[in-house]
């Protein structure tokens, strides 16, 4: 008995919206820190992060963690808010809620339903094309003995019957040239790109050149973009004003649930709250507005 | 300044023959209101003209009258027992509305409290919640023992005793976006839970309870706090806070 109730009693569900929506939080702290290195680092630093991102076995376990988080917590939320719908079939006539209980206390599901448009969006406009995108734009992140210059790696020229391409001043190769690369054959040299990212000889093995996926220019050219990136800027500010609303509540609400309160312990896990509900979602939005109006 | 000591109010009262029919707001104009009267006895006054007009009076719980019953169950302008705090229905009074004011009237509204007739709702629910668990099992063979020789902490006879001053109006689950009723049930378990007395059967206690309440189909707690803002009896959901600790330990025994 005590088993199916840790999952299927009013109590237990609370207790699972508590832990995941605190995992999610200490998610959102992770994830935070990672994007900041967008305003205080460089683009060779914040794509060396987002390759550790992408591989490393420990982040690989906790990313599993998060989506299980979020999918358990939104389908928890929505199967909590049906039930509660239909614990009152016929309404109210004239309400007044604003007398005892706050907007977002009240407007949770709709907070989190609009918070999850936004991940699916953000998965798209990130996490898709770093896993996905053929046309993921690719910097060169080690050049293998002789054949490069600083901005220039030349494995032939033009004229001579050897491959050649060119890097751009950044450092960037992309698609394009890969797609030429792919096409060459010549020589002592028949190229081929292992991974998106890396391109080798065939013929020896050797590697020529290992590239790395360029997410930071994929998010300045998304908040830049001449078109889209004012919308894409503010629909992020919007979302993260979202989130706030949503943490305002749930942060101190989360303990509540689990039954950690106490005379000294409550007052101090709610001005936290508070300060974390404000702060967290601010500091995400500062970096698309910094990056929109203020990068060069 | 001399306020009108006598008002006139249009009223908006939920008018249903009984469960199986459906209802409606119906309008209702009463002139020459005492703002000294209470809410119960303005509605004493509308059935009196409604009883002279030939018409079926408005059916509404009440008994004692004097806050201690807690079956005064009205909705009243958007909130449970009407617009004050820390009172039932029976201690609101009329100097809180003005000249002229619409008052609407309803019922609680909650799945597990069904309407019998008008604004009087079957709140038995909660009689089965408390019969799940909401008692101590003692010995009365004749040889009781007074309960005051075992020594209770301070602090917790004294949030016991503020547990214990629920009077099952139901006020929390009306008010409650979720028809909830986990303020009811967390004052009720801990009463218990605080009490020496209490601790012997608290594992079964807080697990038939909740038990209980999920199935009269009351909704879940989102910890809006409303419940507490209109409770009559200054409830405080640190209760719920100790019947979500209570039952995590129970589950896990
Ligand atoms: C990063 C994303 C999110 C974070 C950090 C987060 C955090 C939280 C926290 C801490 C709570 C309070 C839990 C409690 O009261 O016990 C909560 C409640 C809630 N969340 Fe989220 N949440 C997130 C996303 C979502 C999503 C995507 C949904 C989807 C629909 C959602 C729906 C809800 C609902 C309905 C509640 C209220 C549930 C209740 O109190 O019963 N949340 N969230
Ligand atoms: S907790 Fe308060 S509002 Fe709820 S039934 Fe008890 S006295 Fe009424
Ligand atoms: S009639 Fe008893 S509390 Fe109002």
């Amino acid at each position: 008995m005590a088993k199916s109730a840790l999952l299927k009693s009013s109590i237990a569900k609370k207790y699972w919206m508590a832990l995941t929506g605190l995992f999610l939080c200490l998610f959102l702290v992770g994830h935070l820190l990672g994007n900041l290195q967008l305003i205080f680092s460089d683009a060779k630093h914040f794509n060396d992060y987002a390759l550790f991102m992408t591989t490393n076995p420990a982040v690989k376990i906790l990313s599993y963690l998060t989506y299980i988080s979020i999918i358990f917590h939104a389908v928890d939320g929505i199967l909590l808010t049906v039930q509660n719908k239909a614990a009152r079939p016929v309404g109210y006539a004239k309400v007044n809620a604003s007398a005892s209980s706050s907007l977002a206390s009240r407007n949770m599901a709709v907070l989190g339903t609009l918070i999850l448009v936004f991940i699916v969006t953000h998965m798209a406009n990130f996490w898709a094309r770093m896993h996905f995108d053929e046309n993921m734009p690719i910097v060169v992140k080690e050049i293998n003995g002789g054949m490069g210059g600083k901005q220039r790696v030349a494995v032939g020229t033009k004229e001579s019957p050897n491959p050649y391409f060119q890097i751009d001043e950044n450092g960037r190769f992309g698609t394009k040239i890969l797609e030429d690369i792919k096409t060459q054959s010549m020589g002592q040299y028949d190229l081929a790109v292992r991974d998106l990212t890396t391109v080798y000889n065939k013929k020896d093995g050797e590697v020529i050149f290992i590239g790395q996926k360029d997410l930071y220019k994929i998010t300045i050219d998304l908040f830049k973009d001449k078109k889209w990136g004012m919308a894409a800027t503010g629909l992020y500010v919007l979302a993260m004003l979202v989130l706030a609303f949503h943490l305002l509540h749930g942060f101190q609400s989360a303990f509540q649930s689990m039954g950690v309160t106490s005379r000294k312990l409550t007052p101090i896990i709610k001005t936290f709250g508070t300060a974390f509900a404000i702060l967290v979602p601010a500091l995400f939005a500062a970096i698309p507005v910094y990056i929109h109006f203020f990068l060069k | 300044m001399a306020s009108k000591k006598n008002i006139n109010i249009n009223l908006k009262i939920w008018r249903q023959k009984n469960g199986n029919v459906k209802g409606q707001l119906v309008d209702y104009k009463l002139d020459n209101v005492s703002t000294d009267s209470s809410f119960l006895e303005m509605l004493d006054q509308l059935n009196e003209q409604l009883v002279s007009q030939k018409q079926e009076p408005v059916a509404f719980d009440h008994d004692c009258r004097e806050g201690i019953c807690g079956s005064c169950s009205l909705f009243i302008n958007g909130r449970a027992h009407g617009p004050d705090t820390g009172i039932t229905t029976c201690q609101l009074h009329m100097r809180m509305f003005k000249d002229g004011d619409t008052i609407y009237v309803e019922p609680w509204r909650s799945r597990a409290f069904p309407i019998i007739k008008d604004l009087v709702v079957d709140r038995s629910a909660f009689d089965r919640i408390q019969q799940a668990g909401g008692f101590v099992s003692v010995n009365t063979s004749g040889r009781t023992i007074d309960a005051n020789t075992i020594p209770v902490p301070k602090e917790n006879a004294d949030k016991a005793f503020e547990a214990a001053a629920c009077i099952g109006c139901g006020a929390c689950v009306a008010t409650c976006k979720n028809g909830s009723a986990m303020l009811f049930v967390g004052a009720k378990v801990s009463q218990y839970a605080l009490l020496p007395q209490g601790k012997v059967e608290a594992t079964q206690r807080v697990m038939n309870m909740v038990r209980q309440m999920d199935e009269e189909g009351f909704g879940n707690c989102t910890n809006t706090g409303a419940c507490e803002i209109e409770c009559p009896k200054g409830i405080s959901l640190e209760n719920i806070a100790r019947m979500n600790r209570e039952y995590l330990k129970a589950s896990l025994k």
